[in-house]
């Protein structure tokens, strides 16, 4: 069971249809308490990363302690922004902390007619190979929608270019995120939330193999 | 590099899709959900609903059209038509939508524009003008184009962005319905006016219109209901059309 976090940053009408359609059980836990009986997070988000204050205080200890104890996370949009140290876009809330960098707001190219909020579809530029981006072939197509942008770095496994280049995918160990949205984003975007659901079904496969090994 | 967008609109009234032609003389044109699914497979970057009879007899965008829609495609959203208040903001994101756009309300009421964008994000707002030539200007107007606004639309987008508008959905009257092509002077006005990204519509009748609307033109985006419904334009040709000229899609 799949833990969708609603801290109020948006409407996951959207994320939980993807998932429904992918055969996903889910559910939105109704405290920080209750993370302890899920096998999977998915945080996702849009809007202001000061909605991520929401989450500061026990959330944040439930997840940081979820992801510890090796529960897959993953982060969408403002919800991957969020597993950084913190944003520009509200200084004073801190991020999860989980992927060393700080969030940035675009600059854009006006020269160029690059404009800010980048809106629309966009190549993902693969770095390396990551089990997040497993069956995708380049170039795939993802719809985005953000002004605010998390820096290239080696948990950065797909990057994209709007003028500055940026982390559109992120993977480090059992922490996952993406800037865009793949429940908008079509066929490729429904393969990056199969990925995720490949990824928490093997944590709880090695889970149940470890406990048996005992 | 990100792409430009084809948009599909739909514009639906009692759950089938129409198309008017300078918004009147309207004919049947097939099944949203059906038509949507279609759309996804040839490759369309994003669908819009609009409910186009809702603000002249006052009804909601049908809730259950979006569902059904948003139950059959994973793209981004958009309803429009009849969104007046914020509860009829929500009941359509509610019912599967990612946008909502304004037109009447937002002229009438602009505060509502702010209202929606701290609720939901400036992404989720789209103000949709309808303007025609006047002069060396173009003038906006409301209630399905039947009423002079006194606003130019260059004007009122700046407003539109500055209260917290994420897109412009602009459509030329002049052209609307007459497969002569877009206003591609009108769209670069606005276009170079405001920050946030311009969906141009209105007057789409082939392929090479919207390659000069992504050149001359200036829009981010291009929208178009008729063409694609009777198939006299198919998204995935049209698209390999325009990367055969260079510009950028998602193919």
């Amino acid at each position: 069971m799949i833990a969708l976090i609603d801290y109020g940053a948006g409407n996951l009408t959207s994320v939980r249809k993807a998932l429904t359609a992918l055969g996903a059980e889910y559910a939105t836990p109704g405290s920080p308490q209750d993370l302890s009986r899920f096998s999977a997070l998915i945080v996702p988000g849009v809007g202001n990363f000061a909605a991520t204050a929401a989450l500061v205080g026990p959330w944040r200890e439930a997840i940081a302690a979820a992801v510890r104890g090796g529960t897959p996370l993953f982060g969408i949009c403002l919800g991957m922004q969020w597993l950084f140290e913190g944003s520009d876009e509200a200084p004073d809330v801190p991020g999860l902390g989980l992927l060393p960098g700080r969030v940035t707001r675009l600059q854009g190219d006006p020269q160029h007619r690059l404009k800010v909020p980048h809106v629309g579809w966009n190549a993902l530029d693969f770095t390396r190979s990551a089990r997040i981006l497993a069956s995708l072939e380049p170039p795939a197509h993802v719809y985005f929608t953000h002004s605010y942008a998390a820096p290239v770095t080696d948990a950065c496994v797909a990057a994209t270019a709007h003028g500055e280049r940026f982390a559109a995918v992120v993977e480090k160990g059992h922490v996952f995120g993406v800037q865009f949205h793949p429940e908008k984003s079509s066929d490729a975007g429904l393969q990056i939330l199969r990925n995720f659901l490949s990824a928490a079904r093997g944590s709880v496969a090695r889970t149940g193999g470890a406990a048996a090994g005992c | 590099m990100l792409t430009k967008r084809i948009i599909a609109c739909m514009d639906v009234r009692d759950g089938h899709v129409v198309k008017g032609v300078r918004f009147q003389q309207l004919r049947h044109a097939g099944d949203p959900a059906e038509l949507a699914a279609r759309y996804n497979v040839e490759g369309i970057d994003e669908v819009v609903i609009l409910d186009i009879t809702a603000t002249i007899e006052s009804r909601r965008a049908l809730a259950d059209t979006i569902h059904a829609v948003a139950a059959r495609i994973f793209l981004p959203l958009t309803v429009g038509g009849g969104i007046r208040t914020e509860a009829d903001a929500a009941a359509a994101v509610d019912a599967g939508a990612d946008k909502v756009s304004l037109n009447t309300a937002a002229l009438k009421d602009p505060a509502l524009i702010t209202t929606l964008a701290r609720r939901y994000g400036s992404q989720a707002v789209i103000v949709a003008i309808d303007a025609k030539r006047r002069g060396d200007g173009f003038a906006v107007y409301v209630r399905s184009g039947t009423a002079d606004a006194s606003r130019d639309a260059v004007e009122w987008a700046r407003e539109a962005e500055a209260r917290g508008a994420g897109e412009i959905l602009l459509t030329s009257m002049d052209r609307d319905g007459t497969l002569s092509g877009f206003d591609c002077e009108m769209t670069t006005a606005v276009a170079d006016a405001v920050n946030i990204p311009v969906i141009a519509s209105g007057g789409a009748g082939g392929v090479e219109h919207f390659c000069e609307v992504f050149t001359r033109g200036h829009a981010d985006a291009a929208l178009a209901a008729s063409i694609f419904h009777s198939g006299t334009v198919e998204v995935s040709a049209l698209k390999r059309y325009l990367r055969e000229h260079t510009i950028a899609v998602r193919l």
